[in-house]
């Protein structure tokens, strides 16, 4: 019974801390695909973030500041996006192929001269991002131990959890979150009403930049403690199809990230104890993405405008 | 008419001077990048130009380049049929595995045997993977970008256990795959190398590669099922009311590119690579699928020479380090040239911008929208 | 109506010799237009005369190239929109600007939301909306979502965007294009309330009789250029359309007397449900015999397409038999029916009818490249290909001639209508479906089309027509059947028609089977 709680503890940690930087992801993600314009940069628009991040943190030795500029970073990619989509009318996948060429070469290039030659950029724990309610709990009893396992987390964890708030409720109850869903489904209707929809677009994908390069940082700064080439590995492709899954809502994409995070928790421990095959084991999140798929989700509704450029007339 | 002015027009309008000029662009950038970082620019192009014109390293820069074009043909092809295959990742290294399995299986089997065997073994390997996603997004609407993400890296893990099963595993080392067997190498004999200079990987590959640039050409532009395909992919609607069955021409336009991708993996490996390591990240072949399609317009000739654009950029890339230069300097380069191929429009337009042509009438239906 | 409402010393609106030009493409030519307080003014005009042009420059959403706009004697830029409403225009486009999932009161408020604090205030908005709807007598509901609504409904929605805006200019572009005889009745009605507040309206058509009924004014425009201003009550119809096209027009189509001959097409119990799993063709029964045209009227949204999708094979039908010459074909796929006897001009031509990306000679062939010449083992036969796109552009009149290898994006409306024409004419079935044929195309191209489908009709081919336009319906069928509610409810004879009956037989009204 100790073990299962303690392993239940252990998992919930780790689905939090591996569903964080997805989440932001899949927030910019949302933000970008909503508005109407399709965004496979958010790989690219991560790894920025994370090197950006972790070497802001490194010089000033203050995370928040790190982790801000992280975001920035991320909105910098973002902001080249959004020039090539919204207003030269770019193919929108060639654009964010692109992006995720020029973001990782980019900073991986900047850490090797930076660092001399050396990609790998470490951070100390005062440079890292701080752990909320770290010792609140009694780790001697059982239940204590459960409670520090879930509960003393990083701050960036926390945040994305409000962050979901905020998106959901600027999403659904703000002017701005239903002129930016009227941006992706008519464009034309929001044009007739005098809405900016040029302008709307390209907040909203400097917006998915932004939250996509904090996740990128998140990885770095708290999942673990440095940054390396290979930090970002597909975490931005799955943070789309988390958007995809949760067919294109925050709530939905807080449900996708959560799975994924809770198949890593449950690899986490299974590929301690038991005697399965790791590779197998590192599997499971894949595949049950899929079979969840196809059992309970099934077709997504893709808003209607998206992927297609607006040009307005003269 | 000045002669400027039909400078102008030919820039306008030539998507290969587009090509053209993007890629200058990406080289004037990354110039930009080496003189901010204070790199020497001429040493690092220098390095570039010197390490692939030679007959060896043009050697090397056909051997890089072979699984480029194939990944690329294979990308190309799925654009051509209306589906982007963002799997072709997955579908490679399915592919790969599938050639080594079978190479040390069938160790005993004669070169003209095992060859196509494994040829085939890799291709259907692909084409499966390919498939998959298909039959995903035909019967319960899965949207496939989705599901080949997800697949990529079932692959991934799937090919790390592979490689770590005892009858596949290298006993010497524990981090990959036994070496292919000799009859299913591509290399050229040791002999010829020697006496010619290649590169010591230079291998027949790239007749693979050659004849499955045509073959896919003639496909695409010559046959009935390319002109389903294309109709497909460009108008399914309209695809439908004429009588063609939307459904099997998705599964088919995913087999044939997926075969290819897994095709593309058995190059790599009974070429150059000879062995499958267990992997710590995604080795991006099917990524560079995807970059050289869209530098060769997805036309199979244009993915050709894209193709060895690439290898070159990867193959002098790798030589960079000697000048102190780091290797990404090769991702911000193609990055470029990626982001100014999206943004071509801007070239179409320069002579707008001038202010001096008229614009056509085409032009004008399409602001009227 | 006797301009009891207008103000003719209170000009609204005045343009005043507007230019526009795309490239080296004249849309308008020197146009001028006068538009009084509590006026009608209709612009009549061919499709592509460039009355859409006009009226988005005047909404902001196209610049003039030169010429002035004033509003209530001002002289306005109109950069945007934006500019437009706040000067008072509202605009109802022809295709209504409505956000599917969105709800009418959301679709209504959106751009001009009420806020409390940063919060959205949806409650004060629908009681805005209910509000304003109570007080012109346009009735919706707010709650719903627009793509659970009729058509009619989405309309007075897109009126009630512009009045919430506090619109006292009102630009309807083509407001009755899919509305029933007696919504458009209805329509008239609202614009005359509108105009007796004090509003002013100007009314896109090229409808000559919606014209007479409801304008005072009319300016007609032809090929970007300004024809003339006329006072409606002075003018009949007869002028008015020998203006817009710039000859003599006649509207009788030619048909000869002809006794049908055996059944071709026979539609039995049939049951389907439309995109949302909701039943919406409910054991339905139809028969087209040959030598005959049967036309089904109808509003939108009452099975018409469903019905013409399972026919062709693009839809699943939950229940019933669809026979051509006795094959059933029902379930089968598009090619089974296309094999036993079914060609069909499809309602969307860009979206059904043709593959724009394809050249023309390729779209000839779309359901024969697997046939011989145009294929040999699977190898496509470029010049039996060729010959063919030549010999069918000289025939049936495509143009530019020449444009075998252009892509179909390429050419005008009615030319892509010809391409489609002359590729089910020329597939030779025994049945034709056309839906909607003449949509968006101008009157010479509409004769054009008319004439083919009556020619199909004397070869002795069993033709089925569904169109929104009455008129069409009822000058071209022989038979013409009534749908309502997922059912053919009363058979009619063409010649015997009356078009107040059938609309009210299509809105449900006056049963007869």
């Amino acid at each position: 019974m100790t073990n299962f709680v303690n392993s239940l503890g252990i998992i919930l940690f780790a689905t939090l801390v591996y569903s964080t930087p997805l989440l932001y992801g899949a927030l910019g993600s949302c933000f970008s695909e909503v508005s109407g314009v399709v965004n496979i940069g958010i790989e690219g628009m991560m790894t920025a973030g994370a090197f950006t991040g972790t070497v802001v943190a490194y010089f000033t030795g203050n995370p928040w500041i790190g982790f801000l500029c992280g975001g920035l970073a991320g909105a910098f990619f973002g902001m080249l996006h959004a020039v090539a989509t919204v207003n030269l009318g770019a193919d929108q996948t060639i654009a964010g192929t692109a992006i995720n060429m020029l973001g990782p070469g980019i900073v991986i290039m900047l850490a090797k001269v930076l660092f001399n030659s050396t990609d790998t950029i470490p951070l100390s724990a005062s440079q890292k991002m701080p752990k909320l309610f770290a010792g609140t709990f009694d780790t001697s009893t059982v239940f204590g131990r459960f409670m520090d396992n879930v509960f003393a987390t990083y701050a960036s964890t926390y945040l994305v959890f409000v962050a979901v708030l905020i998106v959901w409720f600027v999403f659904y109850k703000t002017r701005f979150g239903l002129r930016l869903r009227a941006c992706g489904e008519h464009p034309q209707a929001c044009e007739t009403l005098g809405i900016n929809v040029i302008a709307m677009r390209f907040a909203c994908v400097c917006i998915s930049g932004f939250l996509s390069g904090l996740g990128g940082a998140c990885v770095t700064m708290a999942l673990s403690t440095q940054f390396r080439p290979i930090s970002i590995v597909g975490q931005g492709f799955i943070a789309i199809a988390a958007v995809i899954f949760g067919k294109f809502r925050p709530q939905g994409a807080l449900l996708g990230c959560l799975l994924f995070g809770f198949c890593s928790g449950l690899k986490v421990v299974l590929g301690g104890s038991s005697g399965v095959n790791m590779h197998l084991i590192s599997m499971i999140p894949y595949v049950v993405t899929v079979i969840v798929l196809v059992l309970f989700v099934g077709k997504s509704r893709v808003p209607a405008a998206n992927g297609k450029p607006y040009i307005k007339a003269k | 008419m000045t002669k400027k002015k039909g400078f102008l027009d030919l820039i306008s309008e030539n998507r290969f001077i587009h090509i053209l000029l993007s890629i200058l662009l990406g080289f004037v950038v990354g110039a930009i990048f080496l003189a901010v970082m204070g790199l020497s620019v001429g040493a690092a192009y220098g390095r570039l130009i010197n390490s692939v014109t030679s007959l060896k390293g043009f050697s090397y820069v056909v051997v890089y380049a072979v699984p480029y074009i194939v990944a690329g043909l294979s990308v190309a092809f799925s654009f051509k049929t209306g589906v982007f295959n963002i799997g072709a990742e997955g579908q490679f290294v399915v592919g790969s595995m599938a050639a080594v399995v079978t190479s040390i299986f069938g160790a005993s089997l004669p070169k003209p045997l095992l060859i196509p065997l494994c040829f085939l073994a890799a291709m259907a390997a692909g084409a499966i993977w390919g498939v998959i996603v298909g039959v995903l997004k035909t019967k319960w609407g899965i949207n496939e970008v989705l599901s080949m993400i997800m697949f990529n890296w079932i692959a991934f893990y799937l090919s790390n256990f592979i490689a770590g099963i005892p009858a596949i595993k290298n006993e010497g080392t524990a981090e990959a795959t036994k070496n292919i067997a000799d009859n299913a190498s591509l290399l050229f004999s040791k002999d010829f190398i020697k006496s010619t200079g290649l590169a010591p990987t230079a291998n027949w590959g790239f007749i693979a590669a050659i004849v499955a640039t045509v073959l896919i050409w003639f496909i695409i532009e010559k046959t009935t099922l390319g002109y389903e395909l294309k109709a497909v992919g460009s108008n399914k609607f309209a695809a439908e009311y004429g009588g063609i069955s939307v459904n099997r021409s998705i599964l088919t336009a995913l087999a044939i590119s997926g075969a290819l991708a897994g095709l593309a993996g058995a190059l790599q490996v009974m070429g150059m690579g000879k062995r499958i390591s267990i992997f710590t990240s995604q080795e991006g072949f099917g990524f560079a699928g995807i970059v050289v399609a869209l530098i060769g317009c997805s036309n199979p000739f244009g993915v050709l020479a894209a193709g060895m654009f690439y290898g070159a950029l990867m193959y002098g890339g790798s030589k960079l380090n000697l000048e102190g230069v780091p290797t990404q300097l090769i991702n911000v380069i193609v990055g470029t040239v990626v982001f100014f191929i999206a943004i071509s429009v801007i070239f179409a337009n320069l002579k707008r911008l001038k202010g001096r042509a008229a614009v056509k009438k085409s032009d004008a239906k399409e602001e009227k929208k | 109506m006797a301009k009891q409402y207008v103000d003719m010393n209170t000009p609204v609106i005045e343009m005043r010799n507007i230019v526009k030009r795309f490239g080296d493409f004249v849309a308008n030519d020197g146009i001028n237009l006068t538009v009084h307080k509590g006026e009608i003014h209709a612009i009549l005009g061919e499709n592509g005369a460039g009355k859409s042009t006009l009226m988005n420059q005047l909404y902001g959403l196209l610049k003039p190239t030169s010429g002035d706009i004033l509003v209530n004697g001002k002289k306005i830029e109109m950069n945007n929109p934006r500019d437009a409403i706040d000067a008072g225009i509202g605009m109802v486009h022809q295709h209504f600007m409505l956000v599917q999932p969105f709800t009418v009161t959301e679709n209504i408020v959106l751009g001009t939301e009420p806020q409390k604090g940063i919060k959205l205030d949806m409650a004060t908005a629908r009681k805005n909306v209910v509000e304003i709807s109570e007080r012109y007598g346009l009735s919706i509901d707010p709650d719903a979502k627009i793509e659970d609504i009729s058509v009619g409904m989405q309309q007075r929605v897109e009126i009630l965007k512009a009045l919430y805006r506090g619109a006292d200019i009102l630009i309807l572009d083509e407001p009755t294009s899919s509305l029933t005889p007696q919504e458009i009745t209805e329509l008239i009605a609202i614009m005359h309330n509108l105009v007796k507040d004090g509003k002013s309206i100007i009314i896109i058509t090229h409808k000559l009789k919606e014209i007479k009924e409801s304008a005072d004014f009319c300016t007609i425009i032809r090929m970007g250029k300004y024809i003339d201003t006329v006072d409606v009550e002075k003018v009949d119809e007869n002028d008015l359309a020998s203006m817009m096209v710039g000859r003599k027009v006649t509207f009788k189509v030619d048909k000869p007397e002809q006794k049908p001959g055996d059944v071709v097409l026979d539609v039995k119990d049939l049951h389907c449900l439309d995109y949302r799993g909701i039943e919406i063709v409910k054991g339905l029964n139809l028969q087209v015999r040959r030598g005959e045209i049967v036309g089904i009227a109808g509003i939108d949204g009452n099975g018409q397409t469903e019905l013409v999708e399972v026919i062709t094979g693009l839809r699943k039908g939950t229940k019933g038999e669809v026979l051509v010459n006795g094959t059933d074909v029902f379930n089968k796929s598009p090619a089974f029916g296309f094999q036993h006897g079914v060609s069909s001009i499809p309602a969307d031509r860009q979206k059904h009818g043709l593959v724009l990306d394809f050249s023309i000679e390729d779209n000839l062939i779309l359901q024969n490249y697997e046939k011989q010449p145009f294929s040999k083992k699977s190898v496509l036969q470029r010049e039996p290909i060729f010959a063919h796109a030549s010999q069918s552009i000289e025939k049936y009149d495509i143009r530019p001639s020449g444009s075998e290898k252009r892509p179909a994006g390429t050419l005008s409306g009615g030319n892509q209508q010809k391409v489609i024409i002359a590729r089910e004419v020329q597939n030779d079935k025994d049945l034709l479906i056309a839906v909607n044929p003449t949509r968006g195309l101008d009157v010479g191209a509409i004769e054009y089309v008319h004439k083919y489908i009556i020619d199909q009709r004397n070869k002795g081919k069993a033709v089925l027509l569904v169109s929104f336009e009455l008129d069409e319906i009822m000058s071209l069928s022989d038979i013409i059947d009534v749908i309502f509610d997922g059912r053919i409810v009363a058979s009619i004879p063409g010649a015997e028609a009356n078009e107040n009956e059938l609309g009210l037989m299509m809105a449900g009204g006056g049963k007869k089977a």
